[in-house]
């Protein structure tokens, strides 16, 4: 039907050429609107945040960020303790998962004979997909009761001269249990992230290293960890980030606690988890702005962690895109 | 074993020993890493079912929780719960979708390469604001004056579904060959008759796919509903104008109860709500290798 | 059969250049090789039949023939590289001096520490120019006088004199040809004992591979040469012996590699005894 409007006859031209105009620009208009809409979203995000922590921002100014306390009754709030339990619950856990995910990526790459690659990624992705009230669920219920069980006292007699294991916890809430939870919940997004970089390691690059009669995991420490280094990099920086962000699994595991101090089976809270746990009960404007002002601290850091990965995971992927042009044109 | 030591005699390869030693420690490793990552899931999805599966039965889906105080135990159903969450992620899908698609549409087909870059740029910051802070922001945006509601609800999981929707569209409008607008474009087809009539169709089925990752990703989530749609009443509602129930919020409830009577409904709603994203995202996976395969070979 | 009597459209199609020293009589040459009834195969293709041949110490010889013959095959047969592609498989025996390698329970690491190999498109890692020949080298335990180790393998790869003020430089700033020597250096850095080339100038322009050949020509002193080229003119230039790999054809369609013919170069190029390489050498084929 389009060839009868676009007709070759000459009298109608002008006046088809301009619907036709009118049409593309029409739907440039609403796909550009909607484009700027989205993009207008995330400022709007920051703005509504920064808006709704304006009354603790200027009643506490920057001390809220170090200053531990968080007093309903006398009205004092600072974000201290909740920042010291976010960088320990998700620096640990992607201490621990990471190794993990790079193990895991490796086999799939690497190891894992042909039959076994796709179900395991399809196993391992799906991890990823489980909602963090499943994963919580779970962690309180099932993981913190055997962690409490077995594991901490097996670390606290092994392992309790240092500070970090002290005694086990009551109920199984604990940091600890946060941080094996948040573990759960970054390896499989690192592991599949780690996994797209080592399948783009050229394979001439691998062959030159076999050749030269290193072992497997000599080619890929000499080879294949600085070649994907950089993505290697944004892969953590967005795992971490996903762990300082997670509220609900690490607010139903963590038990909730004020103070710093370093026993991992003591209970605790991270900035998500504060916010999160406080959903009914907070009650006057100042202590609701300070919550808001911990979402406003929990927003610039993930703003800086996945703007960070970005920026590396483009350059990595220029990088390697000129490469694979160079090898086309061998 | 003897081969090896004949290996030694004429073929010459210093430390090979302890070299292999360490190689074979480290595949050790990684296949252990990958065993635990499929334990893991097996441990989590087992525990759910293994506890859900007693208490799954037809009164979960269709009776309200029983009140409290209420003399009749038996009407322990979440229908509540797992209406309002149709509701809610039903409406943040009809959000969603066509912003999504209109915004991959304008960075594929008309964008400027830095705008593009830009505007894809965002979208990855938005994909990576902490759902909690999306549900700060709605309850500051939507909530605060108006109360909870449903809409606000759909909102802030349009909010998250946004990004991805937009990126899997973005994603298989790539793959349709260029020679194919050119086709039309020659033909003296227009350029936003091409996209919708040519380019969008082959597209369908990375639509439907990053449709459905999308919906089963925020079908669970449960921190951006907190602050917006959680102070909801125990009867059955469909009206998006109050506040709803949804199944993560009331699994999230009910695991901060004391009660392992509704630990047992947790643990039920948790194997309906496993299921759902289980089959949707085995079935996203299946659409998009075939989606994918599809493009790639008409190329 | 039927034999052309002209042989001089032989001798203008292929100039052999005769600076090499003459061969001495095969019999007082030593085997590093002995292929003996070779086939491989992919996913259970084979991809070449029936291979037997021997290969020289201290002389290059190379594999000639059309695309698709299985000279590449045979020749990452011969340092366990097809190990890498699952779906591979291999029958026949190749005893690398005496001893089979293809044997499950010999260590492909230490095959290939002792055959080492130069790809087709140069493959520098992504480090700089030194590690690029020092990283072999660390790996194998070879630590001791690195730095000399290097010069001297940088040097014999006829690139030293280019790269010794940048040699934290990287790699990829090196040109084509650059970067293939430096790959020959990485090879010969960690002294093996054969060097197997897969037509290592085929992505490179003239002056690029007339060093290369210059390079093989002054270390054959000290190594085995097996060369891969589908460059006739380079492989009488080169090789001592060469061998010439043909397609055969199944009755329902199958094609796979074998070997034709096998001979000192100057008999291959001049006097061959198989039609079919005859026909390939004239130009006539392929």
């Amino acid at each position: 039907m389009s060839s009868t409007e676009i007709a070759p006859d000459s009298t109608r031209r002008p006046f088809t050429g301009r619907r036709v105009r009118f049409g593309d620009v029409s739907l440039q208009a609403v796909a550009g609107t909607a484009a700027a809409a989205a993009t207008f979203l995330v400022f709007l995000i920051a703005y509504k945040v920064v808006r709704g922590a304006q009354p603790a921002i200027g009643k506490y100014g920057l001390a809220f960020v170090t200053r531990v306390a968080w007093d309903p009754v006398k009205n004092v709030y600072g974000a201290g303790s909740f920042l010291f339990g976010t960088a320990l619950t998700s620096l640990l856990a992607l201490a621990i998962a990471a190794p993990l995910a790079i193990g895991i990526a490796l086999f799939l790459t690497e190891l894992a004979p042909r039959r076994l690659r796709a179900p395991v990624t399809a196993l391992i992705e799906t991890l990823a997909a489980i909602p963090s009230v499943v994963i919580g669920l779970w962690g309180i219920l099932v993981l913190g009761p055997i962690l409490r069980d077995h594991v901490e006292p097996a670390l606290h007699s092994a392992l309790g001269f240092i500070p970090l294991f002290g005694s086990p916890s009551s109920t199984g809430s604990s940091i600890f249990t946060a941080i094996v939870v948040l573990t759960i919940m970054i390896l499989p997004i690192v592991a599949s992230i780690s996994r797209e970089l080592f399948l783009g390691v050229p394979r001439d690059l691998k062959e030159g290293a076999l050749a030269l009669g290193t072992t497997r995991w000599e080619m890929v420490r000499g080879v294949m960890f600085p070649y994907a280094r950089g993505g290697i990099a944004a892969a953590l920086i967005l795992g971490l980030g996903r762990a300082v962000g997670e509220a609900i699994a690490v607010t139903q595991v963590i038990g909730g606690g004020l103070g710093i101090q370093l026993n991992l089976f003591a209970t605790g809270d991270t900035l998500a988890s504060k916010i999160a746990s406080s959903y009914q009960g907070a009650q006057s404007n100042i202590q609701i702005a300070s919550l808001v002002y911990l979402g406003l601290i929990l927003l610039v850091f993930s703003l800086i962690m996945n703007v960070s990965a970005q920026v590396i995971v483009r350059r990595v992927a220029r990088r390697q895109g000129v490469g694979l042009n160079r090898g086309g044109l061998g | 074993m003897s081969t090896h030591s004949l290996t030694k005699a004429s073929l010459r390869a210093e430390g090979l020993p302890r070299r292999r030693a360490v190689n074979r420690a480290m595949e050790l490793v990684a296949w252990l890493a990958a065993a635990l990552g499929v334990a893991i899931l097996g441990v989590v999805v087992w525990s759910v079912a293994r506890r859900g599966a007693g208490a799954l039965n037809l009164d979960l889906l269709t009776k309200t929780p029983s009140v409290a105080f209420s003399l009749t135990p038996v009407k322990q159903g979440l229908a509540n719960a797992f209406a309002g969450s149709l509701v809610i992620v039903g409406i943040a899908t009809l959000m969603a979708l066509p912003v999504g698609i209109l915004v991959a549409i304008y960075l594929n087909e008309f964008a400027r390469p830095s705008v593009r870059t830009a505007v894809s740029l965002t979208l990855d910051v938005l994909n990576g604001v902490p759902a909690i802070v999306i549900g700060i922001f709605v309850y500051g945006l939507l909530v605060l004056g108006h109360g909870q509601s449903g809409f606000a609800g759909s909102f802030a999981l349009a909010c998250i579904m946004l990004p991805l929707v937009a990126r899997s569209t973005m994603e298989v409008l790539t793959l349709v060959p260029m020679s194919l607008r050119e086709a039309s474009l020659a033909l003296g087809v227009p350029r936003w008759r091409t996209t919708l009539s040519i380019v969008l169709p082959q597209t369908i089925g990375g639509i439907v796919t990053g449709t459905v990752l999308a919906v089963a990703r925020v079908a669970g989530e449960t921190a951006p509903l907190l602050f917006v749609s959680s102070l909801a009443g125990t009867s059955l509602s469909w009206d998006p104008h109050h506040a709803l129930q949804t199944v993560p919020v009331a699994i999230f409830e009910l695991s901060e109860s004391a009660d392992p009577a509704d630990h047992t409904r947790a643990w039920a709603a948790a194997l309906v709500l496993l299921i759902f994203i289980l089959f949707s995202s085995l079935g996203a996976r299946w659409l998009a290798t075939r989606t994918t395969r599809r493009l790639s070979t008409s190329r | 059969m039927q034999r052309p009597n002209d042989t001089s459209t032989i001798e203008r199609s292929v100039k052999v250049e005769t600076h090499r020293q003459p061969m001495p009589p095969r019999e007082r040459l030593e085997r590093i090789f002995a292929v003996e009834h070779l086939d491989a195969l992919y996913g259970g293709k084979p991809a070449i039949k029936d291979v037997s041949m021997d290969v020289y110490k201290n002389l290059v010889t190379a594999i000639i023939g059309p695309s698709g013959c299985g000279k590449s095959t045979f020749i990452r047969c011969l340092n366990r590289m097809n190990d890498l592609i699952p779906s591979f498989s291999q029958t026949g025996s190749i005893r690398y001096h005496g001893q089979d390698i293809t044997d499950p329970g010999v260590d492909p690491v230490a095959v290939r520490r002792n055959i080492g190999m130069v790809f087709q498109r140069p493959n520098p890692f992504p480090k700089s120019i030194q590690d690029n020949v020092a990283w072999g080298l660390k790996v194998l335990g070879l630590k001791d006088n690195l730095d000399e180790r290097v010069e001297r393998a940088l040097t014999q790869a006829a690139l030293w004199d280019e790269v010794k003020d940048r040699l934290k430089a990287s790699a990829l700033s090196l040109s084509g040809g650059q970067q293939q020597r430096l790959c020959i250096a990485r090879a010969i850095a960690v002294e093996p004992d054969v060097v197997l080339m897969d037509e290592p100038a085929s992505a490179l322009d003239p002056i690029a591979t007339a060093a290369i050949e210059q390079l093989m020509h002054s270390l054959k002193s000290e190594y085995t040469f097996v060369i891969v080229t589908h460059n006739m003119q380079q492989a009488a230039r080169v090789a001592d012996m060469t061998a010439f790999f043909s397609i055969s054809r199944g009755e329902e369609g199958q094609r796979w590699g074998e070997l034709v013919e096998y001979d000192a170069t100057e008999k291959i190029f001049t006097a061959p005894s198989d039609k079919r390489t005859e026909d390939y050498v004239t130009g006539r084929f392929g």
